[in-house]
């Protein structure tokens, strides 16, 4: 017992994390009406979590022999998901009571899903990225399906966990190959040992294979397939935890993996380099084509996801400074760009379209606004965040004699203005639509307001943040 | 060669055969039978190895728990032997074959050529495969992996009662 | 030499088992009679003690006939299944001491593995198949319900079973079986520290071995006969014996986990020399292996069958958070005294 004590109060916001879930789940078994105390439980919980993450910060360490780390960047990336988890939660209970689905499991799943993403960031050994990662996805496809009286529903569910399960096969089977040609899973060794094993194919392969299951998570060209499917059918604030909570624990692992020396392996920075241009030209020009506001922010997460591996095919500070810093703002953005839509959709998957929140801007001005917020900062025009974030990130490109990258990036948000805008477009310079309703609580309404805050201040001052970021490798 | 090369050649013929005959039969419940076989073939593998213990949970876990379950479902659906998409898939199928072929060939490359830096087997991996050995490093060096995995499964089974469970209250 | 002492041992073995197995027929049908007020069979033989070997002429002799839409194969294999993994649990149960013969030491354990525990569970689990297989492959309606019932109901019990059997590895501190009969030693039978681990266990065997009051795969009011009504001839006799096969299987398995194995209290007091002290340890085994045989019949001819809901409920909502408790307890047990 004596000897667990440090590494349990080090795991801190982890434990946190888990002892709420397990109280939900008992809660939602012992009592009837279970739903209202297991969502002010994880509002709670959740806000403890962040409380408790916050100060570790600053503290650097490891734990249960070298198998976690613990403060620094793991507490960083968990405070990424709690805040993903939390919006998540408050969004979904509006529009779970639309859905006729309002059910305490849904918050359960979300809060486990949540500790696999924070194993999977505090993760120092291979054995336990996957366990994360399998925590993670199982409870999203699940989440995905939560509508299980929606045939987009499930579809989405279903192609999720299809290509989910043969993805983590991928990784599975790539840990196993650098398991055999190393001798090792842990991350710390493989980093340090890289240029060791650099020309044994076996450990190259079993790179390739991790790579390729990684992409999956993060949802790069090639491996987007599933994106916009799953993204549409799933439950909308689901659609928005995954594009932001899941996404960034993925980077995580690739961060924790490869941002360190890999990329010096010239390869693998060439790999990472042409997986983000695929992933930046392919998302954005399909989002173009886009009518339904979902698959728009779908096709849109594929591109966001381009712009980060860019920073990681970079390979130094800079680039990864930047993808931590977007990564935050893209947990802002694009979640309260999903809660708005989930306060416009309608029973039975309707009012998702471009055309249903034309006139948006004179009938629900409130909306509107904050909608144009989240747009502006996701196409990366300043003051907002997403500015910023996109700028270190081609800023890292540039001085790792990546130019040509960052080129293309910066056209490619030149491109992205485009749908992004229209949406705003919409909203101020067409004619309402008749029926145009929108059903949103106090608390949702808030949180909100506060993403849209958080975002502008960030804007303004992001140099408070990055003296953070730069303190935690 | 010695007793137990023998034994691993006959073997792993069984295994790589009984994996075979499992995708190719065209009758479900027969390729259950299959692929228990094949577990069959890895345990004794295993056993071949010095793991007796991953030996017998192979048997008791996957054999014994898994396939049962597998039946099961397939008994419980009635499925009968699967109806013939021949056009939709043989296109799909022969790239499928031909892209299986360049990645077993591949790895074929990477074993057969020892580059500089493969570590080999690490030393506790060449101790032998006995209860004590491993329960003493799932309970030391692996005590959080083991404890997440319960929490997984916790997860795994919250989620499957969620999608399976007829009525909410 | 090396090799002629297992085949010995195999073969005493086995003969002995199958024998004791078919004679467990014969006393079923007797004590069920005298339960009953009836005589039961008493024909062949003195008192009917021939009458196994008659039952066996009979079947043997009897036609053989599979349903024409059966699957053939899957047909034939399921009763061998059934037959082999029966058989084959004994491989690894300890019936005595070593003992001294010829001046050699020889072990009365045909196997001794140190992963007994899991070995017969693992065969335990896969003795659904027999049951399973045949429901399917006999293409009936009601052998494909109770191979349905059977995989369920197996499934269902073997966790009650391998957690209640852990406290006992806890105690020993080793898999191997014959390390767990020697802790046994004096009074210290796992029964009396174990009593929780000890009536899960038998429940769950009886569940595994689809004894009454869980023979529900082959519930004759509702099935006709489940899972081997389509068979005849010997198939049907393989089921049949691979029944009492598992039953004295589970009776040794029990008395080995739970009853002390082959010890006899405090006989090493009594100064008799050591051969004799391993003889009569084997008969102290056997004695108590029957006895449980004896309470296996007896529970089947004076408890009613249990409904399936219940049988389900009683799995999961009563024997594994009990074995779970015990578990709990035991280890607190352990590491506070």
């Amino acid at each position: 017992m004596d000897l667990l004590t440090p590494h349990l109060l080090s795991i801190g916001p982890l434990l946190t994390l888990v002892a709420v879930a397990l109280l939900v789940l008992l809660l939602e078994s012992i009592i009837t009406k279970s739903e209202p105390v297991s969502f002010w439980t994880s509002v709670a919980g959740l806000l403890v979590s962040i409380g408790i993450a916050v100060p570790g910060i600053a503290v650097h360490g490891s734990a249960f022999g070298g198998m976690l780390r613990t403060g620094g960047s793991a507490n960083y990336f968990s405070i990424i998901f709690f805040i993903c988890a939390l919006l998540t939660i408050v969004f979904s209970r509006d529009y779970l009571k639309k859905r006729d689905s309002v059910f305490g499991e849904f918050y359960l799943l979300i809060l486990f899903a949540t500790v696999g993403m924070v194993l999977m960031a505090a993760a120092a050994d291979l054995i336990i990225v996957f366990l994360g990662i399998e925590l993670m996805s199982i409870c999203l496809y699940v989440l995905a399906g939560f509508i299980r009286g929606s045939v987009l529903s499930n579809e989405s569910s279903l192609k999720y966990f299809l290509l989910g399960a043969f993805a983590t096969g991928f990784l599975l089977y790539g840990i196993a190959l650098l398991y055999g040609s190393t001798g090792s899973t842990s991350i710390t060794f493989l980093t340090e040992h890289f240029e060791t094993y650099a020309s044994s194919r076996l450990f190259l392969a079993g790179i390739g294979l991790l790579i390729v299951g990684l992409a999956f998570k993060i949802g790069a060209v090639p491996f987007h397939m599933w994106v916009p499917d799953v993204y549409q059918g799933a439950p909308t604030p689901v659609s928005g935890f995954m594009a932001t909570g899941a996404k960034a624990a993925a980077f995580s692992i690739i961060i924790g993996l490869f941002a360190q020396r890999f990329v010096h392996g010239v390869q693998i920075g060439t790999l990472l380099a042409i997986l983000a241009a695929a992933s930046m030209i392919l998302g954005n020009v399909v989002a173009i084509a886009q009518t339904n506001v979902k698959r728009m922010l779908a096709y849109s997460s594929i591109a966001h996801a381009g712009y980060m591996l860019t920073g990681l095919a970079a390979g130094n500070a800079y680039g990864r400074d930047g993808i931590l810093f977007y990564l935050l703002a893209y947990a802002f953005m694009n979640l309260g760009a999903f809660g708005l839509i989930s306060f416009m959709e309608q029973e039975g998957e309707k009012h998702l379209t471009f055309d249903d929140y034309a006139g948006l801007g004179t009938t629900k001005p409130f909306l509107a606004v904050l909608m144009s917020v989240f747009m502006f900062s996701l196409a990366g025009i300043p003051p907002f965040a997403g500015f910023f974030g996109k700028y270190y990130i081609f800023v890292g490109a540039v001085q790792a004699d990546m130019t040509w990258l960052a080129i293309v990036g910066v056209l490619m948000s030149v491109v992205s203005v485009f749908y992004y805008l229209r949406l705003v477009m919409v909203m101020y310079f067409q004619d309402t639509l008749i029926g145009q309703t929108a059903s949103y609580s106090a608390s949702s309404a808030a949180f909100v307001v506060l993403a849209a805050l958080i975002l502008l201040g960030l804007g303004v001052f992001p140099s408070s943040l990055l003296a953070i970021i730069t303190t935690l490798y | 060669m010695t007793v137990d090369a023998i034994l691993f050649f006959i073997v792993a013929a069984g295994a790589v055969a009984s994996a075979v005959l499992m995708i190719t039969g065209q009758n479900p419940v027969k390729s259950v039978l299959f692929l228990i076989v094949n577990f069959f073939c890895l345990a004794v593998l295993y056993l071949i190895l010095h793991a007796q213990f991953i030996a017998i949970i192979q048997i008791l876990v996957y054999a014994g728990a898994i396939m049962v379950l597998f039946l099961f479902v397939i008994m419980l659906l009635n499925l009968g032997t699967e109806e013939k998409h021949v056009d939709a898939l043989n296109m799909k199928r022969s790239v499928a074959v031909i892209l299986s072929c360049i990645v077993l060939f591949l790895i074929l490359i990477a074993i057969g050529l020892p580059a500089a830096g493969t570590g080999g087997l690490p030393a506790s991996a060449l101790v032998n495969g006995t209860v004590e050995t491993i329960g003493r490093d799932l309970f030391r060096q692996y005590l959080l992996p083991f404890e997440i995995t319960s929490l997984l499964l916790l997860g795994a089974m919250v989620g499957v009662i969620v999608l399976a469970k007829k009525h909410f209250e | 030499m090396e090799l002629l002492i297992p085949v010995i041992k195999i073969s005493v073995v086995l003969g002995v088992l199958l024998g004791v197995v078919a004679y467990t027929v014969l006393v079923e049908r007797r004590v069920a009679a005298a339960i009953q007020n009836r005589v039961g069979p008493n024909r062949v033989g003195w008192n009917g003690l021939l009458q196994p070997l008659a039952d066996v002429i009979k079947l043997v002799m009897k036609e053989d006939i599979v349903p024409k839409q059966a699957n053939r194969f899957i047909h034939d294999l399921a009763p061998m299944i059934s037959m082999a993994i029966a058989l084959i649990t004994f491989a690894v149960i300890p019936f005595g001491d070593s003992i001294t013969l010829f001046g050699q030491a020889i072990k009365l354990q045909i196997a001794s593995v140190n992963i007994g525990i899991l070995y017969i569970l693992a065969m335990t689990s896969l003795g659904v198949y027999g049951i399973t297989l045949s429901g399917w492959s006999s293409n009936s309606k009601y052998s494909l319900l109770g191979g349905l019932r059977s995989s369920a109901q197996m499934l269902s019990y073997e966790l009650a079973m391998g957690l209640s059997v852990i406290g006992v590895v806890m105690i020993a501190g080793s898999l191997e079986l014959d390390k767990i009969v020697q802790t046994q030693h004096g009074w210290m039978w796992n029964i009396l520290l174990q009593p929780v681990g000890f009536v899960t266990f038998v429940v769950a065997s009886f569940a595994e071995t689809n004894r009454h009051p869980f023979d529900l795969p082959e519930a004759e009011p509702e099935l006709v006969g489940g899972y081997h009504t389509e068979y005849s001839g010997l198939k049907f006799g393989l089921f049949f014996l691979a029944e009492y096969t598992n039953m004295v299987t589970s009776s040794a398995v029990i008395t080995t986990l739970f009853l002390g194995g082959w010890q006899i209290p405090y006989i090493g007091l009594a100064g008799l020399p050591a051969f004799w002290v391993s003889i009569l340890q084997v008969l102290a085994f056997c004695v108590k292996v029957y006895l449980l045989v004896l309470f296996f019949i007896i529970i089947r001819w004076t408890i009613p069958r249990f409904r399936y809901d219940q049988l389900m409920n009683l799995g999961w909502k009563v024997m594994l958070p009990l074995s779970v408790l015990n578990l709990l307890v035991t280890g607190l047990v352990i590491l506070y005294l």
